[in-house]
């Protein structure tokens, strides 16, 4: 099931026409309309006139989140504020909140978008879609809610929080789509199980997720326990919100829609393109935004692309999950450390919970991690023996997998803190 | 059907397109709007052949065709309907039209040419009607016709137009859009320019809006009217109060 085959099926030679096209109308318009990139442009002695071709992207200047700090509020609009119909912001987990808006187009773009992606996570419009994104000036609850609206599905726009309500809305709504974050879908598992439910009785089928990094263990978890198929979503505010990116039934990489977003994977720190199919750092362009066009927006999520083709029939090139960030990869002992690798192991062994923390500390000149991670009753009040060969493994299979050695301590069931929206995985307490 | 990547043309010092990138698939119909000055003649006439281009790739079912004198661009079925009519006022309606299928002799398919005839004249049947007439006696819509007409006779894979409605009457024009739809339906693939924009992209699919010879947005015809950059290229102009159609 395709939402718009003409151009999630698009052959490659059509689809650079086309992003060629968007592209250099972009850049006359942002040249035309917003100060910041004529002067980058002007300082630099790019005339957009001289991008001719794909590659020449390279000669643009990357925009980061400073960039877009700095220009607070509406410094980066291509538009007066009176042809802007919709304000959000960044939800704001790393410092100060950055500010995009949207034209009526933009909004349209966007629904369609996010129908796209829901189309290839399953949902049709027979589906009753559950949205425990926030709704507000994060663009999650929104744009699911847009494409949701658009596809024709029965949207329940219920928000986040209050997990047993979300579970009692579930059950009497007969909800087939969970809309959040993954390791809220965890919590709402947690919830179900607490509440006595069968998750028989339950309609569920399908659940999209997004917003944070998980792990290909930690989808085997939910799709175990929740009985749906489980597909991960892509998207960031400062580009458009959700829909920039989504799986397919296939679970296997992120078809990116191409035909609104040009990609590129840099290495973080040369800011180099990385090879084909390496990982780095995921850069976007804008192709279609009318009120907030970025140029080369350096996302710092860490992904690679996948050109070969999908066997869903999507043309689209697909990228990883996102295996972190550029500024959440811990650095320990000079060793590049994702948490997301740390689940990756904890959700292939038995008897652990996929609920973790991990403590960065720094004793005398060495850094020590310690990752506690929830075991499920029984474990935990297994016989020391037992626990202590669980712990054996998990620390040999981190340090196998880190290349470093890890501390790992046993904690009862719910002792670790849940999450509504991002999780918080790691304490840094390193003062460096 | 058409693609065109970075084309640059202009009249002697005087650049006029710059780096116009830009595709019509078959079956569609494109506009391009902007204002006077805008580049849109001069962009139809490039790809015609009639302005040679300066850089950039222009092909046509994946041949380039920046080099080619407009006789064989014709012949290889793009065709404009130029600006202004540009009807032989001195020969008739149906000497007009054989002056059309001159490429269909050329093709040796002279067999053809009473059918595309027949076909034109369903088409516009006041043309029938006003066969032995001098083009020259005919009404400025009539003319139209007779230039679309003619264009047509040369069997076109892609038809070119230049401001189709100007100088006519609303309700003329309105006649004259209808036949492109009806060219549209049937198969046809169009390339319009206009300067009454929203007539334009009430019947096209996608259009371009160029200003001082770039493109600066392109889209489904839909979002262009919503937008603002659209309007703005028509400074002074009450979209509002243009013809419907």
């Amino acid at each position: 099931m395709y939402w718009e085959p003409e151009y999630e099926t698009m052959g490659r030679e059509e689809l650079e026409q086309l992003q060629l096209e968007r592209l250099q109308s972009t850049l006359h318009r942002v040249y035309l309309n917003v100060p910041f990139y004529r002067k980058k442009f002007d300082e630099l002695e790019i005339d957009p006139d001289d991008i001719t071709s794909l590659k020449d992207l390279r000669k643009l200047p990357f925009t980061t989140k400073d960039d877009l700090r700095e220009n607070y509020p509406y410094g980066l609009f291509a538009v007066p504020l009176r042809e802007v119909v919709r304000i959000h912001a960044s939800s704001g987990t790393t410092g100060m909140s950055t500010v995009v808006g949207y034209t009526k187009t933009d909004i349209k773009t966007w629904s369609n978008l996010v129908a796209r992606v829901l189309t290839a996570g399953g949902i049709t419009k027979d589906d009753v879609v559950q949205i425990a994104f926030g709704y507000g000036l994060f663009t999650g609850g929104f744009g699911l809610h847009y494409g949701a609206e658009r596809v024709g599905a029965s949207v329940i726009p219920i928000s986040s929080g209050n997990t047993r309500r979300q579970v009692k809305i579930m059950q009497d709504f007969k909800t087939t789509a969970l809309v959040c974050t993954p390791s809220y879908a965890l919590l709402v598992a947690d919830t179900i199980n607490d509440m006595g439910i069968n998750i028989n009785s339950l309609s569920l089928k399908y659940g999209l997720f997004g917003a944070e990094p998980w792990s290909e263990g930690m989808r085997q978890e939910i799709q175990q326990r929740l009985k749906i198929k489980a597909t991960d979503n892509y998207g960031l505010s400062e580009v458009m919100g959700p829909g920039v990116a989504g799986e397919c039934l296939e679970r296997d990489g992120l078809h990116i829609n191409e035909d609104h977003f040009l990609v590129e994977v840099v290495d973080p720190n040369t800011l180099e393109p990385a090879a084909p199919g390496e990982t780095g750092e995921l850069v976007i362009t804008t192709l279609t935004k009318e009120a907030f066009p970025v140029i080369r927006f350096r996302t710092r999520d860490l992904t690679r692309l996948m050109p070969d083709p999908c066997s869903c029939g999507r043309k689209l090139i697909r990228m990883s999950r996102v295996m972190g960030r550029t500024d959440d990869m811990l650095i320990i002992r000079g060793v590049n450390v994702f948490p997301s690798q740390i689940e990756a192991v904890l959700c292939d062994i038995e008897g652990t919970e996929p609920h973790y923390q991990i403590i960065v500390e720094r004793k005398g000149a060495l850094d020590e991690v310690t990752v506690l991670v929830e075991v499920s009753e029984t474990t935990f009040f297994d016989e020391m023996k037992k626990q202590s060969e669980l712990v054996d493994l998990i620390r040999r299979r981190l340090s196998l997998e880190l290349g470093i050695s890890v501390d790992v301590k046993l904690v009862e069931q719910k002792t670790l803190e849940r999450f509504e929206g991002k999780a918080k995985r790691v304490i840094d307490r390193r003062t460096l | 059907m058409l693609r065109i990547r970075n084309l640059e043309a202009g009249y002697g010092k005087l650049k006029v397109l710059r780096k116009v990138t830009m595709h019509v698939s078959p079956g569609e119909i494109i506009t391009i709007i902007g204002a006077n000055g805008a580049g849109k003649t001069t962009l139809l006439k490039t790809i015609s052949g009639l302005l040679r281009a300066r850089d950039g790739e222009i092909l046509f079912d994946k041949k380039e065709i920046k080099k080619h004198p407009p006789e064989k661009i014709v012949m290889l079925g793009c065709s404009l309907v130029p600006e202004g009519r540009q009807v032989f006022g001195p020969m008739t309606v149906r000497e007009n039209l054989g002056l059309g299928a001159y490429v269909q002799y050329r093709r040796k398919r002279q067999e053809e040419v009473q059918q595309d005839l027949e076909r034109v004249y369903g088409l516009f049947p006041i043309l029938k009607e006003r066969e032995r007439q001098y083009a020259g006696t005919l009404s400025g819509g009539e003319q139209q016709m007779l230039a679309i007409a003619r264009a047509l006779m040369a069997r076109p894979k892609l038809i070119m137009m230049d401001e189709p409605s100007m100088g006519l009457a609303p309700l003329i024009v309105k006649d004259i859009f209808a036949i492109i739809m009806k060219l549209r339906d049937e198969g046809n693939t169009i390339l319009l320019v206009e300067q009454n924009a929203k007539a334009a992209l009430g019947i096209a699919d996608r259009g371009y809006v160029l200003e001082t010879g770039r493109i600066i947005i392109e889209g489904p015809a839909d979002d262009l009217l919503l937008n603002r950059d659209v309007q703005r290229a028509y400074l002074g102009r009450d979209l509002d109060g243009e013809t419907k159609i």
